[in-house]
Formats: structure tokens, sequence, C-alpha cells
């Protein structure tokens, strides 16, 4: 007998997001503070560095988020969070999950240093970076997750970036942090699913969710999700686990491998690019695969 | 209890004492054995406080701010090139209005590598709105922090705790350790209105608009204002627990004094010495020595100083292109009160290059021979 199928609600209903924030239309990474709040609840405090979420949530005196929001200084989410956790702790509160929210620049590029410092003492801090792939709240300069050929205003269409994504993850693993995974915006299910693992574990929790933004990739916002769905299946953006630096596990096992081809038709960041230069991306796309499954293999 | 301990473990004292809750630190020559001291403190459990070993002064400094957000009391401590990578979360600490209280040994600015003392490092911080303290003696050191943390918390401003490296972090002194009932009854819990939880959600330090900004900044100007009284109360309430006041200024035989020594740090106890051979020789002159540079005591430096006829001020700092940095403020603190006064600028003893009595001899005897001062800054000791 065939199984019927059937439409369940898999996520928490409850929005501690609330309505009239600052976020563009299409925003991933608005997606991502909505998905990851809603696996935390509200028993949870947000360091928020210089990003877009040091903007979308509102300006002075009003704020949309149901929980508090600690504003730090751009380099600082982690060790911000670090001593928002140890303050508390010293009070009493030992339950609340302290969040350190960043975007790529603060934690690729300026707040690496001290996200490296509280990974490697292991603070007890969850760190998200919402990934859009540039400083998109300065308006589109290219960071070191700007992927290679992608265009921004300091990688113009003549320049552009010619140097591949930062791997933080390897970075972040290499820490042996306890937990950390990759999520996409467009599987909200998963998104919440690895909040959940990572907030039920003591010690440094790295979250690195790919964020879309139409804004800054010359994107519609209503191939957002897409975007958000086909950098999965092209392999440019897997998703996938690693516990205690070493167990990496495949999240999301792609049977069907797409071309990056019509992802990258959809983004006017990548517009410029020449079919040969496509061919050299997705060569770097294939040996990241490859190289991630090994390594899934090999434990 | 009494107690023979360096300069530096004078620091760690004051912060146990205080129940620090929260110890955010770097190392650095030569404040290391402050943060030594305290996490033996901490991993033997004489102090119940987290230590987070950070990876560098700006982390430390993050770290207290996110400590003190949370409504828990932190302490660090620093020198020299740590206090300047920290510069950009001192103005967050005190724009936060988030009362960490900060040890700083004066050491000179890089290049050259250096380890020895002067005060460019937390002068340069001067515009960062935090209450400094310059400290002379491992007892002040002691009492000053615990007074720093009262006197802080009550106005929501972060204090910062100087003190001359060697000279003072790694000189050994007496030190009258306070009792620690004592000490918590003259400062209890840190408690402030507002703090991160999760209890009563709220954003703190948002985008702020030219509507409200102006507002933020004109209200921690109001409350520096309220810093030296704050400080007479409460060094007056430490000097009936403890028996020892502490004052905005250390004054010594200013009262009739014709020519005033203006110093800083230890070398204030230096210009004593100095004071005393004058007076033998028949020569009125005294010392001013000022603690609490920042709010700049300008009610107390102005009456004591209004009846002598030359100012000398010492400084062991240097604001490149204009004078001594204590000159500067003595002259804006006594312009258009009570007629004119000659104020010699005097520079001494950077990169650790000693001041002894015998600079104080230079010092007077060229204000005694000059009507005013010739040059705008009188180089004591330099080959030039």
């Amino acid at each position: 007998m065939k199984k019927e199928k059937k439409m369940t609600l898999t996520l928490p209903v409850e929005e501690l997001v609330g309505s009239g924030n600052l976020a563009c239309q299409g925003c991933g990474a608005n997606l991502a503070m909505r998905y990851v709040l809603k696996a935390l609840g509200l028993r949870t405090v947000l360091c928020i560095p210089a990003c877009c979420w040091a903007v979308i949530d509102g300006a002075f005196p009003h704020s949309c988020m149901s929980v508090p929001i600690y504003h730090c200084a751009f380099e600082t989410a982690a060790s911000t969070a670090t001593g928002v956790k140890a303050g508390l702790e010293m009070v009493g509160d030992r339950e609340t999950t302290v969040v350190a929210w960043a975007g790529d620049g603060g934690t690729f590029d300026i707040g690496l240093q001290a996200l490296s410092g509280a990974a490697e003492r292991n603070d007890d801090i969850l760190y998200v970076c919402y990934d859009n792939e540039a400083y998109m709240n300065t308006g589109i300069q290219r960071s070191s997750a700007t992927p290679t050929g992608a265009w921004t205003t300091t990688t113009p269409v003549k320049f552009p970036k010619d140097r591949p994504k930062k791997d933080i993850d390897a970075i972040m693993a290499a820490h042996y942090i306890p937990y950390l995974a990759t999520a996409s915006t467009s599987y909200p299910e998963d998104v919440v699913k690895k909040t959940k693992k990572a907030k039920s574990i003591k010690g440094t929790r790295f979250l690195h969710i790919y964020a879309p933004c139409p804004t800054g990739w010359k994107s519609r916002p209503e191939d957002a999700v897409k975007l958000g769905r086909m950098v999965v299946q092209n392999c440019i953006f897997p998703l996938y686990e690693v516990e205690h630096g070493e167990k990496y596990t495949l999240t999301m096992k792609i049977k069907d491998k797409k071309p990056i081809d019509d992802y990258l038709k959809l983004q006017g960041r990548f517009r410029h690019l020449k079919p040969e230069q496509i061919k050299l991306m997705q060569e770097e796309v294939d040996h990241n695969w490859a190289r991630l499954l090994k390594k899934c293999e090999a434990t | 209890m009494k107690k023979v301990i360096m300069g530096n473990h004078a620091l760690s004292y004051g912060a146990m004492l205080s129940r620090s809750q929260v110890i955010a630190a770097y190392p650095i020559t030569p404040q290391t054995q402050v943060v030594e001291l305290l996490s033996e403190m901490c991993a033997d459990g004489t102090l119940q406080a987290k230590f987070i070993k950070v990876e560098s002064e700006h982390s430390a400094m993050a770290a207290c701010i996110g400590a003190s957000a949370a409504g828990a009391r932190a302490f660090t401590a620093t020198s020299s090139q740590g206090l300047a990578l920290m510069h950009e979360m001192l103005h967050w600490a005190s724009g936060g209005r988030l009362p960490v209280v900060l040890g700083n040994i004066n050491r000179a600015m890089a290049p050259g590598w250096t380890i020895w003392t002067d005060q460019n490092d937390s002068l340069s911080q001067r515009d960062t709105g935090w209450i400094q303290f310059y400290c002379a003696s491992n007892q002040e050191v002691v009492d000053t922090v615990i007074q720093a943390f009262k006197v802080s918390e009550a106005l929501a401003i972060p204090s910062m705790v100087v003190l001359d490296a060697f000279a003072l972090s790694h000189t050994y002194e007496v030190v009258d350790i306070p009792d620690q009932a004592k000490v918590d009854a003259y400062l209890p819990p840190f408690n402030p209105p507002y703090r991160v939880t999760p209890d009563d959600p709220r954003a703190f330090g948002g985008l702020t608009g030219p509507e409200h900004y102006m507002e933020l900044r004109y209200k921690l100007q109001k409350d520096m204002e309220k810093v030296p009284e704050m400080i007479e109360r409460t060094g007056r309430e430490y000097e009936t627990t403890f028996g020892r006041y502490l004052g905005l200024v250390d004054d010594y035989l200013c009262d009739d004094a014709e020519i005033i020594l203006v110093t800083s740090g230890t070398a204030g106890y230096t210009a004593r010495v100095a004071v005393d051979e004058m007076r033998d020789r028949g020569l009125k002159v005294g010392n001013l020595r000022i603690k609490v540079f920042r709010p700049f005591p300008f009610e107390i430096v102005r009456r004591l100083t209004q009846s002598a006829k030359k100012i000398a001020v010492v400084d062991r700092n240097i604001s490149y292109g204009h004078h001594g940095i204590f000159a500067q403020e003595l002259k804006s603190a006594i312009y258009g009160h009570g007629g004119y006064k000659p104020v010699f600028g005097f520079i001494a003893g950077l990169g650790g290059r000693d001041i002894t009595p015998a600079s104080f001899r230079e010092v007077v005897d060229t204000t005694i021979s000059h009507e005013r001062s010739e040059e705008e800054i009188v180089w004591i000791g330099v080959k030039k």
C-alpha cells in the first residue's frame, strides 16, 4: 500500500523576531535569525557586532527582538559573548544560551582572532555566522568569504575576486570544538535541528549558515530560497557536521549533483563570468566536494 | 593584616578584596604578576571568580564589557601596548556605562621596544571617558582599587588605576591589607539597574541617531562631573573604616608655598624629599601630587595653588607638538582664576629614566631664577 504523504508542522510556531524590522526583501540573514531563535527559545542572549543584524533589529530606542541583544564592537562577537556567559554564570544564570551572532566579515576576517581564542578555550558559547559572502552592511565589499569570481564594489568586474573563499569550517574544526555545522536558510528544519543539537552541547559550538543576500548578489528577492537550495544541491555549500574536529558527517546526501551554471545565472554578481572562468569555478567546487566526501568517509 | 607586597600584587589584592567576579586578562610586562596572582587566587578558591585567559587585550576588555553588562563585577590589568590595543573597547565600556576597573602599569610606548615607565600610554586614553587614578604607593593601589569600584558602580563610569612600571609595580612595600568583612561593608555587591538578561530583554548599544546620541554623551559628562564629590565622600568613608583618606590630590606643604611642584605617580614622593631639602634651605616649596587626572580636579587644584607665586609642573609624558600633559591641564585649570601665575612645564623621566631629588632641585632652581618660563618645555636630564 502506498504511504500517504502528509504535511506536518516541523518548526516551532513561536516567532521571536518581530515584524517591522529593517531587513531587505528576501534577506537570508533574517530567515537565519528566525529559525535559530525558534530552536533556542527565550532563554537566549545575542551578542551582535557590526553587520547587517546590527541594524535589522531597529534603531534605538526600539528593537524587534524578544530576546536581549548586546551590540558589540566589530571584532568582539566571540569575546563579548564569552564575557556575557561568564557574567551570567557569576550572577546565577547557568541556563541561558549566549550566542555570538556575526556576519562573514565579522567572522572570517576581523573577528577571527577573538573567535579562535574562544574556540581554543572552548568557551561555552554558540557562535553563529550568517554568511552572505561580502560586507553587505557597508555596501557590498569583498570579504574572505566572497567566492571566486564574484563581483563586489571592491572586486570590480574587470578584476573580480581571484582567490577562493576561506574554508572557515576547516579552521574551526582545527580547534577541536565539540560541534560545528553548516546550514542553509532554505532548509529550515535542518537549521532548527542543528541549532537544537548545538544548544544541547557544552563548549564552543559553531553554526555556519548560508544566507542569501538579494541586495548584494544582484538577485531577485523571490529567488533567495531557490538559491539557498541550489547552493546545496550543486555542492558549493554542502551541509555537514563536524564533531570534536574529527568526525565529519554529511547531513544532506547529494545523489544528483547539479552544475553550478544555473546558480550563477540567477545572480548579477557572476554575470561577467566567461565560460572558461565558470569551468575553473566548477573544478574548484568539484575538488572541494571530493575532499569533503573523503573526510566524511574517513570518519 | 600587614604584608610586604609588590605594586602589582597590590592590584591583585585590591581586585580580590573587591570580590571581582570576572577577570579577563592577557600578559604583558610589567603587568604580568597582577594576573598571575589573580589566576592563583581563582584556582585555589581564594577568589570566587571566572578567569578568562583571553588571546589579546582587545578581547580582555571585550570580555569585561560582556561580563559587566551581564551584571558581574569585572576587572582586568594591562600596560602600554596592551592598553593601546584596548583603546576601541575603552570607549565601548564608558559609552556603555559599564563600571569595569582596569589596572594599568605605566610603561612607555614603542618603538623602540621599552618596558620602562612613562605615562604616555594611559594619558593617550584621556578622552575615552574613564576615571583615571594615579597612585604613588602600594597601599594606595590596594585602597584605590576598592574605592574605584565603589565610585564607578555608583556613577556607571569605568575606572583606571594607574601605577608606574618598576618604580611601583615591582617595588615591595608594607601594605595593610584591608579586612574582607570591612571591605564587603564598604563595597556591597554590584547591582546595576539594567543588565543583559532574558528576564528583561532589551537591546543595548544599538543604532543611535543624531536625535539621541548627544544626550547620551551629555549624561556621561554630567555624571563625570559628579566624580570629584563622589571620590571625596567615598574617600572620607574609607578613612572612617580603614583610617586612610583617599582624595583627589595629595598636597604637601602647599598652604604657604611660593613655588608648587605639581607631580603625579611615584615622582610625587621623590618631590617631597626635594621639598624637605628646599625647606631646610629656607625656600617655600610645596608639592601637589595629582591623584585623579580624569575628571580633572579643577576646584581643589585652584584652591591649593591660589597663594603660590609660581607653579612648576613635572611631566613624565609629552603631547608631541604641545607640552607635557599635566602642564596643559594645569594651565587650563587656573586660567581666569586669580590673575596671572607663571606655569613652568618640565619634562623628565621618559622611558623610565630616573627622576631623582636632583631633578627636582634643577626644576626649583630654574623656576626661582626665571620670571617666566623662557621655553615652552624645559627638559630635565635630556642629552640634547
